[in-house]
């Protein structure tokens, strides 16, 4: 076929309380349908409770050559890790 | 209950069941032939909805004649004269306009059919109409979704769109016509009006249509029969498809 529609990104929040996760693609012409498949296509065995789904060329991606400047200076800054203390059980999904 | 009125109530839920599954094995026709893969497996969960329906009103169907029947024995083993499901349901699929247009008629109805069948004084009846309609409201928002689209889409789509709506305007008619089992079963408060429900389809329908930049027909043609069993020569076919495994090995097993 002819494939004119566009591209969209799906996320799914499975359980309450959780953050959506991208779980995959899907076409559609519009948002709306794309909200439908993605109901038929990513939720037809429970998994979820909340959809989002974005078209994916509105999505900013940062690219490969960019690592160097963008996570290299990060590996010499543990101050910046949350790692002296302990998380109440409580929060175990933080 | 009296015998009557168990007969009466063994013919009202075979209809809703026979419609169920009609539609549900026409619209499993689309698996692996959708237009594209998303609307595919959409199709799918939507056949695969009405065959759950199905189930649900030929078990109980099946209690209710209280014969020993089982729900296979009523979908597989009856003959064309035996099913009772209104006509539209039967329909070939032509194309996919005139597929989604069917569904959209029938998911308006259905929101408003089942909404009063969970009133319904029989409790089994209401169970399956208050998990039977959460799926509808959807495959309503699926059907108008796409009236929309394509009424207002290419040249081409809104005349597919325009000639399904013309060409099934006159089996509508038959959604709201009363028949023996339930015109005896009303009183009791088992079975939904359907008169009743005429009105409202038709505003909501007149409006989707004219948003979707279609014509309300002004038509005067109808074909009525289905329940009574007189059906149109689909529905042999699908019937032949549907049964041949059980017809030829009785009792078969997945």
């Amino acid at each position: 076929m002819k494939n004119n529609k566009d591209l969209y990104e799906v996320f799914l929040r499975s359980i309450r309380g959780i953050d959506h996760r991208h779980v995959g693609s899907l076409h559609a012409d519009t948002p709306e349908q794309a909200l439908i498949y993605a109901r038929d296509v990513y939720t037809r065995r429970s998994e979820g409770v909340s959809i989002w789904v974005v078209k994916s060329n509105q999505i900013s991606a940062s690219q490969e050559e960019d690592c160097e400047s963008f996570y290299d200076p990060m590996d010499d800054k543990p101050y910046r890790h949350a790692s002296f203390y302990v998380l109440p059980e409580k929060v175990n999904n933080m | 209950m009296t015998n009557t009125s168990n007969d009466a109530l063994y013919h009202y839920v075979l209809g809703l069941a026979d419609d169920a599954l009609i539609l549900g094995q026409r619209t499993s026709e689309w698996c692996s032939r959708g237009p594209f893969l998303e609307e595919d497996i959409s199709l799918s969960n939507l056949a695969l909805d009405y065959i759950g329906r199905a189930r649900m009103f030929y078990q109980y169907a099946a209690q209710v004649e209280g014969i020993g029947r089982t729900e296979d024995d009523l979908a597989y083993f009856r003959d064309e004269r035996a099913f009772s499901n209104l006509l539209i349901n039967e329909l070939p699929n032509y194309d996919f306009a005139f597929s989604i247009v069917r569904q959209y008629f029938i998911d308006v109805h259905a929101c408003l059919y089942l909404e009063q069948l969970k009133y319904s004084s029989d409790a089994h009846l209401a169970q399956v109409a208050t998990k039977a309609i959460k799926e509808s409201r959807y495959h309503l928002k699926r059907s108008e979704t796409w009236l929309l689209q394509l009424g207002q889409g290419t040249t081409e789509s809104h005349e597919r769109m325009q000639n399904a709506v013309d060409e099934l305007w006159g089996y509508t008619s038959e959604l709201f016509l009363m028949s023996d089992a339930e015109t005896q079963l009303l009183s009791s408060g088992i079975c939904v009006d359907r008169s009743e429900l005429q009105e409202p389809w038709m505003a909501q329908v007149s409006a989707d249509l004219s948003a979707s930049s279609l014509a309300v027909p002004d038509q005067q043609w109808n074909v009525v029969g289905g329940r009574k069993g007189d059906h149109s020569e689909h529905l042999g076919h699908i019937l032949a498809e549907l049964q041949i495994l059980q017809r030829s090995y009785p009792g078969l097993q997945w």
